[in-house]
């Protein structure tokens, strides 16, 4: 994957921004072990935004992936602490969205959040995007979603390319984040994970 | 379920895909749309590997008895209270169809998150429960899909089994949901008997409602149309986007109705300007051709030039959408504080974004009760009729011509408070087409800026009443002529003796006052002078717009001086009037300037003396191009 970055990053002269993570020592130690590892990124993500004072993020989450995603709107404010209060969204309709920065804080963008995963693909193939190689099959297994070495698992598989990978995803019935061990550890996890501010 | 698998071979693009309809579950808190929507995904084997077992876990550790609503009510609070607080997704297939079905919350305190679920949907399935019968959420979620224009409704009556499976009591409540739909021009599809926890009716007809000979849900589900037939409506092309790309100038959207292609002769609405499409762009091929249907997202550019911008609606020549500064709207309200008359709202209509005022609140009800009593105002969650006056003029339909522009959202202190259909536009003359062919001049650019030693542009100045604004426009114009420019100076209350002597102070009056400035300064600027304008100018919007109008020929200056130093100048005894309350529209004492964040410079005229200021804006100018010859090298061009 950082190769993937290094090179693409170089190759359309993007002005990258890398930080660091804090370790898992400073994170919530209540949380389940795959859950604290990923929250180190909403740690991480809530110091880059001090740091650079963003007004918002574009994120690239879906509906389809997780069953609190499903609940996100396209335009998404944040709290001061970088929070997400589900019980106070603004209502979004008829492509029109509530784009005003909350004050002392940033909003979260979700361009393709009415996406699926097959959309991704197809889009992809069409428009001849470059993919990493982990997604393709590899000794019968390929990554259907890509996170946190540690905490990710292959699935099993032989497409080898995205026709095939395309073939699969209809006739499928496994999830797409069935390898993310964070998202199967306690029934709360992925929530308070969002909650707290995680993509 | 058997699927084949296709072949790696597989030419993905040639799929004739299954038509994919949008359905949305409302109803009353409690009677049952989340354990249909379970039922529904495992009657349909669409639930996913591994959620069964997860929704045995949950109810298990929960120590409940098996609960299908834990599927799409995800959320923790939801879970433990048992309600379903906002909307979520979940696909599934019926044998003919992709359906994307949307869960939305039936409890009132959670309408705007109903609304936001049900507006992205082509048909809704209205459930019931037996024992309870019609209530009160069940007739507003009914109003709210009609006012949403969900025009596909199929009824459930669930919860079957709590009342033995009774056929009179089925046709009791079939009966009273009917006359309500039917009242409000909705046909229901089906009515339908069920158990959601049992399963009776809702993939197969049981013993158990032998008496009723209806579709199931999934046949209901499957007979569902997507509703769009919008390629075949009038062409409606909303301008999101001017952009220039090299030397193309680039009119972007997207189709909401009917097509467009080259050679196309359109009209640009609410101003009538004529024009013919000389390409449509794309990236990274470019030009495209054959025609662009509803959804699709393009760049024009036309044959001729013209002013245009964001909020305009293209439209082909007699098929165009009504110019209007007044139309009457259903809506729905979701804000706090209730919609009275005389209420200045922000109304938005695709991409057009404009102030307005409600003129008069011709209906106001509570969807929710049986007998309308009528109100004066919109409260939260009620519905009306209102009738509105933009302050400027638009394109819209009304919605039985074109659902697309024929509905709008309205806008309260930056958030979204309603929304609703356009019942009907004001009865002003329809726009004839006016084919305007813009005459230019007989003068070159380089001619002019020869002579003057720069070329023309419009240097706005703005900030509080006693800033300084017209002592340097005074000083620049002076600056100027003595090195052989042509300034003209614009000043704002000069103005409002002359031309403008017909606007008041309104957020409206204000917004037109400055356009009429920025449109004679664009102009003059165009025709190589510096137009100086020196205006209060206090509304971003108002000086984003008047930056649209002179587009790169534009430079603000915001006069920064602080509020005491401008009051304690008072050159006008403005301040002084204003404090004693004789002067109502005054800015400068109540806040309600709006500093520029983009300004091309920043002058305090307590810290820089008069003549410093004016050697920063020649410097701008300078530095921006503006500038050509030295001071008084008039000899060069001879």
């Amino acid at each position: 994957m950082y190769a993937f970055r290094e090179q693409y990053a170089k190759e359309w002269d993007l002005d990258l921004k890398v930080d660091y993570c804090p370790p898992i020592e400073e994170i919530d130690p209540t949380l389940p072990p795959a859950a604290r590892s990923a929250a180190r990124k909403t740690e991480g993500l809530k110091l880059a935004l001090a740091k650079y004072g963003f007004d918002g993020l574009i994120a690239g989450i879906r509906r389809d992936e997780e069953a609190t995603r499903a609940k996100e709107r396209v335009f998404s404010p944040r709290g001061l602490e970088g929070g997400w209060d589900v019980r106070d969204q603004p209502p979004e309709f008829w492509d029109h969205f509530n784009a005003s920065v909350p004050q002392g804080a940033h909003l979260r963008v979700h361009p393709i959040l009415h996406w699926t995963e097959e959309d991704i693909w197809a889009y992809t193939a069409r428009e001849n995007i470059p993919i990493i190689p982990l997604y393709l099959s590899n000794n019968g297994k390929r990554y259907r979603s890509l996170g946190d070495q540690d905490i990710t698992n292959p699935v099993v598989s032989d497409a080898s390319n995205i026709a095939e990978i395309l073939a699969e995803l209809k006739a499928t019935k496994i999830p797409e984040r069935a390898g993310r061990a964070l998202d199967h550890e306690t029934e709360d996890a992925f929530e308070r994970l969002r909650v707290a501010g995680y993509l | 379920m058997n699927v084949a698998v296709a072949k790696a071979s597989f030419p993905v693009q040639n799929v004739t895909p299954r038509p994919q309809v949008r359905i949305v579950i409302v109803g009353h808190v409690d009677h049952g749309k989340s354990t249909l929507v379970g039922r529904l995904l495992h009657e349909t084997g669409s639930l996913p590997d591994g959620k069964l077992e997860m929704l045995q876990a949950v109810s298990a550790r929960r120590g409940m008895p098996f609960e299908w609503s834990f599927l799409l009510d995800a959320l923790q609070t939801e879970r433990d209270q048992g309600i379903t607080i906002d909307t979520t997704q979940i696909r599934f297939r019926t044998p003919s169809r992709d359906v994307i079905l949307i869960d939305a919350p039936g409890h009132a305190e959670f309408l705007r998150n109903m609304i936001t679920g049900a507006a992205q949907a082509d048909g809704a399935v209205l459930i019931i429960d037996a024992l309870e019968g019609v209530r009160d959420q069940t007739r507003r979620h009914g109003y709210l899909l009609h006012l949403l224009g969900v025009k596909q409704v199929a009824v459930v009556v669930n919860k079957m089994d709590r009342v033995d499976y009774s056929a009179a009591r089925f046709n009791a409540i079939s009966d009273e949901i009917s006359a309500h739909l039917t009242g409000l021009g909705v046909t229901p599809t089906a009515i339908i008997p069920i158990s959601a926890r049992d399963g009776d009716g809702v993939a197969a007809l049981t013993a158990n409602i032998r008496w009723y000979s209806g579709p199931t849900v999934v046949e209901a589900i499957d007979q569902l149309t997507p509703a769009r037939a919008l390629d075949e409506l009038a062409l409606r092309f909303p301008v999101q986007l001017i952009t220039k790309f090299d030397d193309r100038r680039i009119v972007a959207g997207r189709v909401e109705s009917g097509h467009i292609g080259t050679g196309d002769e359109i009209v640009i609405m609410p101003a009538g300007k004529v024009a013919k499409v000389k390409s449509v762009e794309s990236w990274p091929v470019t030009p495209v051709f054959g025609r662009h249907g509803a959804g699709r997202s393009i760049g024009i550019t036309l044959d001729r030039e013209l002013f245009l911008e964001r909020g305009d609606i293209i439209g082909h020549i007699n098929a165009a959408p009504r110019d209007t500064r007044r139309l009457r709207a259903r809506i729905f309200w979701l804000h706090d504080t209730p919609l009275t008359a005389g209420a200045s709202i922000l109304v938005r209509l695709g991409t057009m974004e404009t102030r307005a005022n409600v003129v008069a609140i011709d209906k106001a009800v509570d969807p929710g009760e049986l007998e309308s009593v009528a109100t004066a105002s919109i409260g939260r969650n009620h519905v009306g009729e209102i009738d509105i006056s933009l302050a400027k003029p638009v394109a819209a339909d009304a919605y039985t011509d074109n659902p697309r522009t024929g509905r709008l959202v309205i806008e309260v202190n930056g958030r979204i408070a309603g929304g609703g259909l356009v019942l009907s536009v004001d009865a002003g003359q329809r726009a004839v087409p006016v084919d305007i062919v813009p005459v230019d001049s007989a003068l070159r650019p380089d001619e002019r800026s020869a002579r003057y030693g720069h070329g023309g542009a419009v240097v706005w100045f703005t900030g509080l009443p006693g800033s300084g604004k017209s002592t340097l426009a005074r000083a620049l114009e002076r600056k100027l002529f003595t090195r052989g420019g042509s300034p003209i100076l614009l000043d704002g209350d000069t103005l409002r003796a002359g031309l403008n002597g017909d606007l008041g102070f309104s957020p409206e009056a204000r917004a037109e006052n400055i356009r009429r400035l920025a449109e004679i300064a664009t102009h003059l600027a165009r025709n190589g002078h510096i137009a100086i304008v020196a205006a209060v100018s206090p509304s971003r919007d108002d000086r984003a717009n008047a930056r649209r109008i002179a587009e790169d020929l534009f430079r603000e200056i915001y006069v920064s001086t602080p509020a005491e130093i401008c009051e304690s100048r008072d050159p006008k005894g403005h301040y002084a009037k204003a404090r004693a309350g004789n002067l109502p529209s005054f800015t400068g004492i109540a806040n309600d300037y709006q500093p520029p964040n983009d300004a091309e410079l920043v002058i305090d005229t307590s810290t820089r003396s008069v003549t410093e200021a004016a050697d920063d804006i020649e410097r701008l100018l300078a530095s921006s191009g503006l500038l050509f010859n030295e001071p008084g090298d008039l000899a060069a061009n001879i």
